[in-house]
């Protein structure tokens, strides 16, 4: 994007995204505010797949797994009478992060269709363990009886509260994302996803970062799922199923790798598109599924690169 | 005499049933500019990947400023001083030139878990790659895709990042392969110029650039090699004659 263009269309996004809650609440339609709230979460969740997909050049088929850790730790910590949202997301972060630092460490060493096929085992690995604990209601899910309790007045239970609370912490990772990707840290996973030998033969050992980064990627798709859990208020092992990996993927492919913005425009249109298209029919992933495919075929930069300017990758 | 700043002892590498690094032994003084030359399929681009720590080795040690260096991956090898350039161009494509040098020198200047501030506006890393540019003779370039830059560029930009990681040795692999008689004549003038400061161990078919910058040459034929002496001796070598060196490359 030129450099007058890009803060404009940012900005303007910002201020429809803040203006959702109020003129949902005015046109009567507090569908609206759950939507875009939902959607919101799926963005944080294909922004921290895209750290690693677009920046690392990770082909993770797994991600879902954090989005399923993040909404446990939540559920689990609830359901046994532990309602302080700090100490449950806090689990939410640490626990993905553990985990993401487990696969990250084994599947980092193998590259190409093996780690894709790495990352979807474990996550599948996962997926059954959620199944066979009957303690947290197994195959069916638990439902969440009340939200993550926050001091003050960060009611969660006000739907308004809830919706700007997501907005706040998107904002915070793209923030954080956007540093991070410019600092040395973001330029060593980008020369290792556009060369790995070259990286090496410079003297980078790319293992470690490329470790840190799945990793910090693990914690943030962690955060968004224990912000589902409270947007669902019920969770299933199905947070954790291959094919929810798949769409996180799906948005963060539609919208445009290795862009910050693409993943939120990539969930925001994957979202609207299915709700759209589920109201009209009950097959409507036959109409989806060539759409995403045209849109692969004819917008190598996804929807952002249909921005004005989108303009080639950097990096 | 001192120890030499790479030593090679029995150095082998196998791919099946073909042999491509035959119980080698090389030594390659400081400061020295050392071509190996060669008919295609010699193994000396192996060589390099071994020296490089790109190639595990099945036998054999490698010795660098002193230090055993045999079972170090390629990073480690370049934090201590071993830089290498790729015959088939390997660059950072979308990445600017000067992105590119300054990765090199990020490289080599402690680790980078640095999250937050810009790399692109460190000077730090800015500037030494800046300056390595001016002397390779891209600083017109430096803001360009280093994807859309020509190939005897893209062969420059090679050359910097390998001296941006302040190397005590270069190992360059076929520095102007593919190069016009212009490009090939301004880079060798340009490693002309940095010979002697740096040692450099210089893979190469183009007899041009080898006569006119190696102090010694070892002539590599199946993985091994068959004769090392100044230029003037390699010349009249009848057993190198016969093995490689056309009559008219003699003349």
């Amino acid at each position: 994007m030129t450099s007058r263009a890009r803060p404009l269309v940012l900005g303007l996004g910002l201020v429809a995204l803040a203006a959702v809650p109020p003129v949902g609440g005015l046109l009567n339609q507090p569908f609206y505010v759950d939507l875009v709230r939902r959607v919101m979460i799926f963005a944080i969740a294909a922004l921290s797949l895209d750290l690693i997909l677009g920046y690392g050049g990770m082909v993770s088929f797994g991600h879902a797994a954090y989005l399923g850790i993040g909404a446990y730790a939540v559920g689990i910590l609830a359901h046994h009478g532990i309602h302080n949202g700090v100490l449950q997301w806090s689990l939410a972060i640490a626990a993905s992060m553990a985990v993401a630092l487990v696969i990250g460490a084994v599947s980092i060493r193998t590259s190409g269709v093996y780690f894709i096929m790495i990352t979807l085992a474990f996550t599948q690995m996962l997926y059954y363990l959620g199944i066979s604990i009957e303690e947290y209601g197994g195959d069916d899910g638990m439902r969440l009886a009340v939200r993550s309790q926050f001091p003050g007045p960060l009611d969660l239970q006000n739907g308004t509260v809830f919706y700007y609370v997501v907005l706040a912490i998107l904002l915070l990772f793209l923030v954080l994302a956007h540093r991070l990707i410019a600092a040395r840290f973001g330029m060593v996973i980008r020369a290792a996803r556009s060369n790995e030998a070259r990286t090496r033969a410079i003297g980078f050992s790319p293992y470690r970062y490329k470790l840190m980064a799945f990793t910090l990627a693990g914690a943030m798709c962690g955060l968004a799922g224990a912000l589902l859990v409270n947007h669902t208020e019920y969770l299933t092992p199905e947070f954790m199923h291959w094919t929810r990996s798949g769409e996180i993927m799906f948005m963060v492919i539609l919208g445009g790798m290795g862009t910050l913005v693409g993943p939120v425009l990539g969930a925001f249109a994957f979202l609207l598109l299915e709700n759209l298209l589920s109201g009209w029919t009950a097959h409507w992933q036959i109409i989806f599924g060539p759409l995403l495919i045209l849109v692969v075929l004819y917008a190598k930069r996804g929807l952002f690169g249909l921005l004005p300017g989108g303009g080639p990758r950097d990096g | 005499m001192a120890e030499a700043l790479l030593q090679v002892r029995g150095l082998t590498r196998r791919f099946g049933g073909l042999v491509a690094t035959d119980r080698l032994d090389l030594d390659i003084g400081q400061g020295e500019t050392h071509a190996i030359i060669g008919p295609n399929g010699a193994g000396k681009t192996t060589l390099i990947a071994q020296l490089a720590g790109d190639l595990r080795s099945d036998a054999g040690a490698v010795r660098f400023a002193g230090e055993d260096i045999t079972r170090l991956s390629a990073p480690a090898r370049s934090l201590r001083g071993l830089a290498r350039s790729f015959q088939i161009t390997s660059i950072f494509p979308d990445f600017t030139t000067l992105d590119n040098v300054a990765l090199a020198v990020q490289a080599h200047a402690g680790h980078s878990f640095r999250f937050w501030r810009p790399a692109r506006r460190e000077p730090a890393l800015r500037e030494p790659a800046r300056a390595i540019l001016a002397q390779v003779g891209l600083a017109g370039r430096a803001d360009v895709r280093a994807a859309s830059l020509a190939h005897g560029e893209q062969r420059q930009l090679e050359i910097a990042m390998a001296l941006a990681t302040g190397p005590r040795l270069l190992l360059l692999d076929e520095p102007v392969a593919g190069m016009g008689l212009d490009e090939s004549q301004r880079m060798i003038r340009f490693l002309a110029s940095v010979k002697g400061r740096l040692t450099i161990v210089l893979v190469e078919h183009d007899m041009d650039a080898v006569f006119a910058l190696a102090d010694r040459i070892s002539v590599l034929v199946y993985g091994r090699i068959i004769a090392t002496g100044t230029p003037e001796a390699i010349r009249a070598n009848a057993e190198v004659r016969q093995a490689y060196l056309g009559e008219d490359a003699v003349a």
